[in-house]
């Protein structure tokens, strides 16, 4: 099905899943202003999330199904399997967090179904970054994204932490927003559009790229860097993971991470494509991320916080696609922010468990002896620490390997070899869970008592659990959507540079 | 003819923000800091659609208007903060680091 966006009925349909998650999320708004008191009205409010995040699922199903795509028409709205398989990820890690949210609301008393809504509003910004071909909708999708996710992070209003983590978030985020916005008007003023195809045709035609141009690029690669948490602007990442409400942490790291990694795939490979410049900054970024993650992840004790500086590294890892790029990277980066989501989520699922009020306490040492009292937990959790460090038969392994494929073909085997050696390092912080959770005792006998999951968040786990070792063993399908999707991504430039 | 002169004024202007930012202490100054930043954003829009076309000029609107919901939340965020620590000074912000 070839969607025409000039087209009214068509461009209806090429937005489907985004008008279907507004209207759910307009209903909810309504819903929640009427019934807002109650547990009742909470868990009312998480239902009417999961159905709305349900239909849109499917509605991208069908949309995929049908093959459709904006193919050979310059539009705002870019329709292709990369966005498909995108929209999947960001409903899917939105889904789990509402499981993995119903008893954490109840428990940390925040009796507000807002939470649903604008979980809603975040996630249909994140699916319309992966949609924009236009650097107008990135950088409101980007914004409507943001917007959404500083209130959310600051959600535990009278925890001094959670306000902290809100107030840290929101200024580096709107300053961030600025540097991306500024690159947006220098990359308009140096090509006078703002579409990424026109970009591209205009660029690839160019015989060396303006100053002016240049200058844009570097500060969209600067907007983008905070966002993603990469190396040299990660420094909000770890304090706001920390702060914020764990499930919205979850969120934060997989979400609200995939999201902004799909914009950038989309703005650098469809429009600059033609500039070489970045793929430098891109590897310096990807090295000192990978590295430095690693390295400051092994000093937190904390478990929250040693997550939060592993999702900075992991940020490394998907930067190294970046670099490769072509469709090999870009079907790696879908594969491995399917892993990411399903063992990040897992990880942050189990703490909840473990931890009360915000899980900031929680240290490697609290988990002591934890399999002895709940063995299915710290078997979950096990699975999850060995797939973040890639170990072999878990989805971790499939994706890190996957990556390291598409670096080594595109020559950067210096940068496979980083990516290696830093995910041995990062063993130095995983394995130790591992170890406190199956050959230490309990330091006291009622240590693990309350350790519990309600039987969504347990649900929620054995997805995770069984995806993990699931795309471990058997990625095929999973290999053969991303590869679609890779090439969607590339397609476009190709075909449309040449009339 | 008039172009470079406003794009070297906003490009001044950003800078300021960008400094301000990096400089100042206090949490709504920086967040106004940032606004400025947004506002010399939207002056390089408006000097370049004077020759490149209607395109820079509609972009001005949404940022106007994701300025405006930008600052309705974050003013939101640092009332709560200030109900904690009676400050909004960023030194005080210790709760979240390291260790």
């Amino acid at each position: 099905m070839n969607l025409n966006p000039a087209i009214p009925r068509d461009l209806l349909l090429s937005l489907l899943p985004e008008l279907v998650l507004t209207g759910w999320a307009l209903v909810l708004l309504l819903f929640v202003a009427w019934r807002h008191r109650t547990v009742r009205d909470l868990r009312i409010a998480g239902w009417l999330t999961l159905l709305a995040l349900v239909s849109t699922a499917i509605a991208i199903w069908w949309l995929w199904w049908n093959r459709a795509g904006v193919r050979g028409v310059v539009s705002m709205i870019a329709a292709d399997d990369f966005r498909w398989v995108a929209d999947w990820v960001f409903v899917g890690a939105a889904t789990l967090t509402v499981l993995i949210s119903f008893t954490y609301l109840e428990r940390e008393e925040l009796l507000a179904p807002e939470y649903h809504v604008l979980l809603l509003f975040g996630t249909l910004g994140m699916m319309l970054m992966a949609a924009g071909a236009d650097l107008i909708v990135i950088f409101l999708a980007l914004e409507l994204m943001s917007v959404a996710v500083y209130v959310l992070g600051g959600f535990d209003r009278r925890r001094a932490r959670s306000a902290e983590a809100a107030l840290k978030y929101f200024l580096l985020g709107a300053f961030a927003s600025g540097f991306l916005l500024y690159g947006i008007a220098l990359v308009y003023g140096a090509t006078g559009t703002t579409n990424l195809i026109l970009i591209g045709a205009q660029l690839s035609s160019a015989v060396r790229p303006s100053a002016m141009l240049l200058a844009g690029l570097a500060l969209l690669i600067v907007g983008f860097g905070f966002k993603i948490a990469a190396v040299p602007f990660h420094m909000w990442a770890p304090d706001v993971y920390d702060g914020a409400p764990t499930p919205i942490t979850a969120f934060m790291a997989t979400g609200v991470k995939a999201a902004a990694f799909a914009a950038l795939f989309r703005v650098m490979y469809q429009a600059f494509a033609a500039v070489p410049a970045w793929h430098e900054i891109m590897w310096w970024l990807a090295v000192i991320t990978m590295s430095g993650g690693n390295l400051f992840a092994l000093g937190q004790r904390s478990v929250k916080r040693m997550l939060a500086y592993s999702s900075v590294a992991h940020a490394g890892y998907v930067l190294v696609a970046v670099t490769a790029g072509g469709v090999a990277g870009t079907s790696a980066f879908l594969v491995y922010i399917v892993a990411y989501t399903l063992m990040s989520l897992g990880a942050f699922a189990v703490l909840i468990a473990k931890g009360r009020a915000g899980e900031s306490d929680v240290t490697i040492d609290d988990l002591s002896g934890l399999a002895a009292r709940r063995p299915w937990l710290a078997f979950a959790l096990a699975v999850c620490m060995l797939s973040l460090l890639g170990f072999p038969g878990t989805a971790g392994f499939i994706g890190k390997w996957y990556i390291l494929i598409a670096a080594t073909s595109a020559g950067q085997n210096t940068l496979a070899a980083i990516l290696v050696l830093t995910s041995v390092v990062s063993a130095g912080y995983y394995l130790p869970v591992i170890m406190a959770m199956y050959m230490k005792p309990e330091p006291i006998e009622a240590a693990h008592v309350d350790v519990r999951l309600d039987r969504w968040a347990r649900a929620a786990v054995a997805v995770v659990v069984v995806g993990l070792l699931l795309f471990g063993v058997w990625p095929n399908r999973l290999f053969d959507l991303a590869r679609s999707a890779g090439d969607s991504v590339h397609a476009v430039g190709t075909t449309t540079a040449a009339p | 003819m008039l172009l470079s002169p406003a794009l070297a004024i906003s490009a001044v202007l950003f800078t300021l923000g960008v400094a301000g930012v990096l400089l100042r202490r206090n949490a709504i100054v920086i967040f106004m800091c940032v606004e400025l930043m947004l506002n010399a954003v939207n002056l390089t829009f408006v000097a370049l659609a004077q020759s490149l076309g209607l395109g820079g000029q509609v972009f001005v609107f949404f940022v106007m208007a994701v300025a405006a919901a930008e600052a309705a939340v974050g003013l939101a965020i640092i009332l709560a903060v200030y109900r904690h620590k009676q400050s909004v000074s960023l030194q005080n912000m210790n709760l979240l680091k390291d260790g």
